[in-house]
C-alpha cells in the first residue's frame, strides 16, 4: 500500500486550505499528523478520502479515490473525530457497514466486544443516543473489523476509557506490520506514542515532516505507583478514571497504564504536580498470547 | 446493486422513523377519512354512490399537498445529513455514488408515494366492501399520475439539496419553486396574466410546463372537463391535444421532468464536494 499526494491543493472558493503538499505514506507507517485548529488536517484527510475534489495528485494503491471509490475506500478504515448524529439504530449501523464493506458483521462485533461495547445490549438504541464513548467504540470496531490497509483515523482515542483505550492500541499493534495509519491530532503528546513519523500541517503546508524513533512497544504496560503528600478529592476522581485503586484512603494508588499512552498519563500527573510524593513506573512483562499458552 | 439495495433499504428505515413521515402518513390516511365522512353527509339522500367524486377530490387535495412535503422533506434531509456531517462518514465507506444517490432516491420515493397510494386503495377496499362500483381505470390512472408527480418533485428536491449548501437555504429554495408553481396554476395567477393580454401561446406553454398544472388538469379531464373548472389554457390545451395525448404527456411529462433533474442532481453531487 501507498499512499501518495502530488501538489495538492484545496481552495474553498478563494481560500487556499491546502496549498501544494506532497506525501507519501506506505506500509508500516504510522503517521501523526498534528497541528493546530484550521492547520487542514481535516481538509486533507477528507481529501484522502475522495470526499473533496482538489487539484494536485492523491492515489492510494496507484488509484484516483475519487475515481475508484469502492477499491480505495474497501482498503481504507476511516474514525472520525466527530461521530455523525446518525439516527438509525447500531444492529442497523453494522449491517449497513458490514453489507457495503463486504464482511461478517460478527467481525465488528468482535472487536466491539474486545473494546468493552457489549452490541446485543445497544442494537435497538439509537447511533446518537449513545454516549461519546460509545460511539467511539463502535466507529472504530467498524474501522477495525475488517482487513484494511490505510487506518485513518481523527482523533480517535479522544473519547476512550484508559482500559478501552489500551484495548485500542493492542487493535493498533495488530495491524502495525500490514497496514499504514494516519492518526490526526491537534496535540502530539496525545499521539506520540503510536507513531513513527510526525507530520505537521501549519495554514495548509507541511511545516514538518519527521520520521521518530518507533521505540514504543502498542502492547507494553506500565505498573504505576503513586504517593500523595495528601488526600485529593480531585485526585481520586482523576486517577480513579484510569483504573487505579487506593488500600489506605487516598494516599497511596496503584494501577497499570498502557505503554503508549504513558505521556499522556504523565500530562495528566502533571496538573497535580504539588500533591505527588512519589511516582514509580515500571514496565510489566509481555502477557503470553492464547495460543502459546495452549501449546 | 448490493449497495444500492442496501441504501435504498437503510433509506426507507430512516425514513418510517422519522417524524414527518408519521405526520404525513396521518395527513393523507385523514384525508381519505374525512372526504368519506363529508360525501356521505353530502349523498345523504342517495346513499353512498361511489368513488369517483371522492377520488378527484382526493387526487386535488394530493396534488397541493405532496409536493411540499416531498419538497421540503427532501431537501431537510439530504442537505441536512450533508450539513450534519452525516455523509462525511457514512461516504468514507466503501459506496460508490451512484448507488447512494440513486438508492435513495428509490428509497425515498416508495416512502413518499406508498401513503398516498395505499390512503387510496383503503379507499377502494371500503368502497368494495360497500358493494360500491370501484373505477378500476380511474383508480389506475390516479395511481400512475401520483406516481408521475412524486417522482417529479422527488427529482426537483434531489436537485435542490445538491445545489444547496445548507439545509436552511434548500429549504427556502424549495418552498419557493413550490409557491411559484402553484401561483402559475390555471386559475390563479396565469388566469389573471390571461386575462391582462398575455400571448395565448406563453400562457399555453407556461401551463405545459408547469408539473402542478399539468397534473390538475390530467386528474380533472375525465370528469370536470368545464372551462370554469379548468381554467382557460388546460381548456385549450386539452383541445388540441385530446384526452388520450393529453393523458400521455401528463404521466410523462412530469416523469422526465423528475428524471432529468435527479440525473442533473447527481452530477452535480459527483462533481462537487461531498460533505
Amino acid at each position: 500500500m501507498i499512499c501518495r499526494l502530488e501538489k495538492v491543493v484545496k481552495r474553498f472558493q478563494r481560500q487556499e486550505v491546502i496549498k501544494g503538499i506532497d506525501l507519501e505514506i506506505t506500509r508500516g507507517h504510522r503517521v501523526a499528523l498534528v497541528g493546530s485548529n484550521g492547520a487542514g488536517k481535516t481538509t486533507l484527510i477528507r481529501c484522502l478520502l475522495g470526499e473533496y475534489k482538489c487539484q494536485g495528485g492523491i492515489s492510494v494503491d496507484g488509484l484516483d479515490p475519487r475515481m475508484h471509490r469502492r477499491e480505495v475506500l474497501s482498503k481504507v478504515g476511516f474514525v472520525p473525530q466527530l461521530p455523525p448524529p446518525l439516527r438509525m439504530p447500531v444492529g442497523q449501523l453494522v449491517s449497513f457497514a458490514a453489507g457495503v464493506c463486504d464482511v461478517e458483521p460478527q467481525r465488528i462485533e468482535m472487536v466491539a466486544e474486545r473494546l468493552g461495547l457489549d452490541l446485543g445490549r445497544f442494537r435497538r438504541h439509537p447511533f446518537v443516543k449513545l454516549s461519546g464513548g460509545q460511539k467511539q467504540k463502535l466507529l472504530i470496531s467498524i474501522a477495525l473489523g475488517r482487513d484494511t490497509e490505510l487506518l485513518v483515523l481523527d482523533e480517535p482515542a479522544a473519547n476512550l476509557d484508559p482500559e478501552a483505550r489500551r484495548i485500542f492500541f493492542e487493535l493498533l499493534a495488530e495491524r502495525r506490520d500490514t497496514a499504514a495509519m494516519l492518526i490526526s491530532s491537534h496535540r502530539l503528546d496525545e499521539v506520540a506514542a503510536l507513531v513513527n513519523r510526525v507530520i505537521e500541517l501549519d495554514r495548509g503546508v507541511v511545516v514538518l515532516d519527521d520520521r521518530v524513533a518507533d521505540l514504543a512497544d502498542l502492547t507494553s504496560r506500565l505498573g504505576c505507583r503513586l504517593v500523595l503528600t495528601r488526600v485529593d478529592d480531585a485526585f481520586g476522581r482523576a486517577i480513579r478514571s484510569w483504573g487505579f485503586r487506593t488500600s489506605d484512603g487516598g494516599r497511596t494508588w496503584e494501577g497499570v497504564v498502557p505503554g503508549p499512552d504513558r505521556l499522556r498519563f504523565l500530562g495528566m500527573l502533571s496538573r497535580y504536580a504539588a500533591l505527588l510524593a512519589s511516582i514509580g513506573m515500571d514496565e510489566l512483562p509481555q502477557p503470553v498470547p492464547a495460543e502459546v499458552r495452549c501449546a | 446493486m448490493r449497495s444500492f439495495l442496501l441504501t435504498a433499504h437503510t433509506d426507507i428505515l430512516e425514513s418510517l422513523r422519522a417524524k414527518w413521515f408519521l405526520a404525513y402518513s396521518l395527513i393523507f390516511g385523514s384525508l381519505v377519512a374525512l372526504l368519506f365522512v363529508f360525501g356521505l353527509t353530502e349523498s345523504r339522500i342517495m346513499g353512498f354512490t361511489g368513488l369517483s367524486r371522492l377520488m378527484v377530490t382526493y387526487i386535488q387535495l394530493a396534488m397541493a399537498i405532496l409536493p411540499l412535503f416531498v419538497l421540503l422533506t427532501t431537501v431537510r434531509s439530504v442537505a441536512g445529513d450533508r450539513e450534519a456531517a452525516v455523509y462525511e462518514y457514512l461516504l468514507s465507506l466503501p459506496i460508490g455514488l451512484a448507488p447512494w444517490f440513486w438508492g435513495k432516491l428509490a428509497g425515498r420515493f416508495l416512502i413518499v408515494f406508498l401513503p398516498v397510494f395505499l390512503a387510496m386503495l383503503g379507499a377502494v377496499v371500503w368502497g368494495v366492501l360497500k358493494g360500491a362500483d370501484v373505477p378500476w381505470a380511474l383508480f389506475t390512472y390516479y395511481t400512475g399520475l401520483l406516481m408521475a408527480l412524486a417522482w417529479c418533485f422527488l427529482g426537483i428536491g434531489m436537485l435542490l439539496s445538491t445545489l444547496s449548501r445548507s439545509a436552511d437555504v434548500a429549504q427556502a429554495s424549495a418552498f419557493v419553486i413550490w409557491l411559484t408553481l402553484l401561483l402559475f396554476l390555471d386559475l390563479i395567477l396565469l388566469g389573471v396574466m390571461i386575462r391582462d393580454y398575455l400571448p395565448p401561446e406563453s400562457a399555453v406553454a407556461i401551463a405545459l410546463a408547469n408539473p402542478l398544472q399539468v397534473f390538475r388538469t390530467a386528474a380533472m379531464l375525465l370528469l370536470d372537463r368545464q372551462l370554469v373548472m379548468l381554467g382557460p389554457s388546460a381548456y385549450v390545451i386539452l383541445d388540441a391535444f385530446g384526452e388520450v395525448g393529453y393523458i400521455a404527456y401528463a404521466l410523462l411529462y412530469p416523469t422526465l421532468l423528475g428524471t432529468l433533474c435527479a440525473v442533473g442532481g447527481y452530477l452535480i453531487f459527483r462533481r462537487s464536494d461531498l460533505p
